[in-house]
């Protein structure tokens, strides 16, 4: 579903007239640290418990560590496959709502998934997804406590945005100013 | 915590191989909150190298899933008829078959636990081939942070125990989390700043150029405390030609651990974090100027699991053994190295060579895997030789990497310290080398500095909290600036009513626990000693040379030291003060 520009948020989407913003972590940045984990699950449930944490770190082996939270994809496979229609997205947004009435936990969300960014929790039976923590005032909090800045809530069009400018900063050392031959 | 676990649970003068030495954990009071750097537990049981205390902090994730399946402490009694993998599921425990995981180095084995239990969140305590094939001085590792010295891995491999594995579900809650999470926010944030940096961006081996000017860096064995090539090993380099990442442990802000890689060379694809003890050990005082080497050895000490500072240190004695005459070509002999192995200092290659035969026992190996003590007094009594007095050891306990003749504050901390020759328990060497005490000579105020100087590392040790954090909490690492902030987290993670003063308390406890804990093991004041070469051996350059620790000064600072405790000057503890302490059922045991 192809939305009309209008209908984007400005401020995030200045740029972008096709794709999300999502969580995005720098996997050269992220350390491990999972403070990340600790700050979700807390906002979301009162308790530090990486289990309940909608962002995960991953560790891949000793230095490959990153971080995944939803993708916020367009045409969200996890709300295409959900048999109770439970799950919808946010036109403006592309944040996933649950719908309490309607998840059964059943996991075929987490199945369509191809980041892993949903879990169910064994208490509610509901899906969990990401969803910006779009109550908060102050935004993910995820992106505010990552000690590393390597968390923050970008569009792929940003992301490349600054991927070009980090490229061509480490690729070129122009001369401050030019130096007088005299 | 872990070390009154202990004082409870072992059986007094047992062998440490023997069934009565039990393995204890104790979590951390901060584990699994938000609060920085303290994501940590205490390991201890008594050590098979020094006989004493053998007491050990990790890091990370195993002690996040411990406390997030609800336990604060375990003790593992007596041992286990086959290789056992122990699974503790929240509140389930299970004793699993661990043949699958035998020779697979540590962090090989906590992937295979993961896999073959299913659930990629599962923590473990592995021992590595040095444990299984029961080196002196192997450890215990996890997530790749090692519960490193005292031979932890020995005591676990004579129990046939090769992994403590836990899955914890549950949430933390805290006391008063709004309060926390600002605390602890300000800490994380305040931990970017410059307090901070040397360990952010170069890592702790940013300190070898530092204790090269200073003329303490152990070289060639403890030989000389400059090193010629010192630029070439040192964390600056290191950070230029050989970091891939940095990486940290749980709930750690900071990120020290310096993910080095070998890029060219015989020992291409070598890669480990690096740390300044490791490093010294296994570069300047080996001689070796070619850090791939001290990156390759670091590696096997990491991946298969071995105290990498004891066995640099070990090699290092070796290699002055080969040096002197004393060990020839041919004891290095080996299936591999029929014609056995020029072990000059130096020699890198033939330095891995030999700590892969430690590693697997094989050869001369057999001797190195024992530490220096045992080894130089195995050589000693078979050959006649002298080479006690170039085994740099407390208690049996290799020197860390700050060379302690021209440290004398830190000398008496090494020689009182409960653990043995480790730079953890006493944090002395920090006012001589920060020229608050003159490090050449020695005053009255000498017994006071390091006493005060241990008990402070003993706070963060029994939260326990990584020192690395000591400045980030108001810009000043002394008690004035962080006790109150300790006190402050303190309280809101569990609702007590600490103060500055039961702060400071928390530290004279656990050294107090630790020495009864000797005392009744059969410690005497003889115990608390230096190592020959720093009392005879003086530096021939540097700032530090001309200078030793002769046994006079040694027995007045060990005096002053006693006094400063308000021990006895046998240096035994008195009842009174025992009881004082709230320790009245140690009082009964063994005050005086």
């Amino acid at each position: 579903m192809w939305l009309k520009k209008s209908e984007f948020n400005e401020e995030i989407m200045a740029t972008s007239a096709s794709k999300y913003a999502y969580i995005v972590c720098d996997p050269n940045l992220c350390v491990g640290c999972q403070l990340c984990e600790y700050v979700c699950s807390f906002s979301k449930t009162g308790e530090y418990n990486s289990y309940r944490s909608r962002i995960r770190t991953v560790r891949v082996d000793e230095v490959l560590i990153t971080a995944i939270a939803c993708r916020t994809c367009e045409n969200a496979p996890c709300v295409i496959v959900c048999p109770r229609d439970a799950l919808t997205q946010d036109p403006q947004t592309g944040l996933i709502d649950v719908n309490a009435a309607k998840c059964d936990g059943c996991a075929w969300c987490i199945e369509a998934c191809d980041f892993g960014a949903i879990s169910i929790n064994p208490h509610t039976t509901l899906a969990e997804i990401c969803d910006h923590c779009k109550d908060d005032p102050e935004g993910p909090q995820c992106v505010k406590w990552c000690p590393k800045e390597a968390l923050s809530l970008t569009t792929p069009d940003q992301r490349a945005q600054r991927s070009r400018r980090a490229l061509i900063a480490e690729s070129f050392d122009m001369p401050q100013k030019a130096t007088d031959p005299k | 915590m872990a070390s009154r676990l202990l004082w409870e649970n072992i059986i007094p003068g047992c062998d440490p191989l023997d069934d009565g030495n039990p393995i204890c954990f104790a979590n951390g009071i901060f584990t699994g909150t938000p609060v920085p750097v303290g994501g940590k537990f205490g390991l201890a049981s008594k050590s098979p190298l020094t006989g004493f205390v053998g007491d050990s902090l990790s890091g990370s994730w195993f002690s996040v899933a411990l406390k997030r399946a609800g336990w604060d402490g375990v003790v593992l009694h007596n041992s286990c008829d086959s290789w056992t993998q122990l699974f503790i599921d929240d509140d389930r425990v299970q004793f699993n078959d661990a043949t699958y995981l035998l020779g697979k180095g540590t962090f090989e084995t906590e992937e295979a636990i993961r896999n073959k239990l299913g659930d990629d969140q599962i923590r473990s305590c592995t021992i590595g081939a040095c444990g299984e094939n029961l080196v002196r001085y192997a450890n215990v590792t996890n997530d790749g942070r090692q519960a490193g010295r005292t031979g932890h891995g020995m005591i676990w491999g004579k129990k046939k125990l090769k992994a403590v594995s836990v899955r914890g579900t549950h949430g933390v809650k805290v006391f008063d989390p709004k309060t926390l999470n600002q605390l602890a926010y300000d800490i994380s944030k305040s931990a970017q700043g410059k307090d901070t940096e040397k360990y952010r961006v170069y890592g702790t081996s940013t300190g070898l150029l530092n204790t090269n000017k200073l003329g303490v860096l152990p070289t060639r064995n403890f030989q000389e405390g400059v090193f010629e090539d010192a630029e070439l090993v040192s964390g600056e380099y290191l950070d230029r030609h050989h970091k891939v990442k940095v990486i940290a442990c749980a709930q750690c802000p900071i990120a020290c651990e310096q993910m080095s890689l070998v890029k060219t060379g015989p020992f291409a694809g070598a890669m480990t974090g690096i740390e300044y003890e490791s490093l010294f050990a296994n570069s300047s005082n080996l001689g070796v100027s070619d850090i791939r080497a001290a990156i390759k050895l670091i590696t096997i000490a990491d991946h298969d699991g071995m105290d990498s500072v004891t066995m640099g240190v070990t090699i290092g004695w070796a290699m002055e053994c080969f040096e002197k005459g004393v060990l020839k070509k041919e004891d290095f002999a080996s299936e591999e190295h029929p014609e056995g192995l020029e072990l000059h200092f130096g020699n890198g290659e033939a330095a891995v060579a030999v700590a892969e035969m430690i590693r697997d026992q094989v050869g001369i190996g057999k001797l190195l895997a024992q530490g220096t003590r045992i080894a130089s007094e195995t050589l000693d009594k078979e050959r006649g030789t002298e080479s006690y007095k170039w085994a740099v050891h407390t208690k049996g306990l290799e020197s860390a990497g700050y060379d302690a003749r021209s440290l004398k504050t830190f000398a008496l901390g090494l020689a009182t310290g409960t653990r043995g020759g480790c730079h953890n328990r006493s944090a002395a060497y920090d006012p001589d080398m920060k020229g608050e005490t003159n490090r050449l000579t020695v005053d009255e105020t000498r017994g006071r500095v390091a006493s005060e100087s241990e008990e402070y590392a003993a706070v963060y040790d029994t939260l326990p909290l990584c020192k690395f954090i000591r400045r980030s909490f108001t810009g000043k690492a002394d008690r004035s600036g962080a006790w109150p902030a300790i006190a402050k987290l303190i309280n809101a993670t569990t609702g007590w009513n600490y103060d500055y003063d039961d702060v400071d308390l928390i530290g004279t406890r656990a050294c107090t626990i630790k020495k009864a804990f000797n005392i009744r093991e059969g410690w005497t004041e003889k115990d608390d000693d230096l190592p020959w070469r720093w009392k005879h051996d003086p530096f021939s350059k540097g700032p530090g040379a001309g200078t030793v620790v002769t046994d006079e000064e040694l027995a007045y600072m060990k005096k002053l030291y006693y006094e400063a405790k308000g021990w006895t000057e046998e240096g035994l503890l008195p009842k009174e003060l025992l009881i004082k302490l709230g320790m009245p059922d140690v009082a009964e045991e063994v005050g005086v």
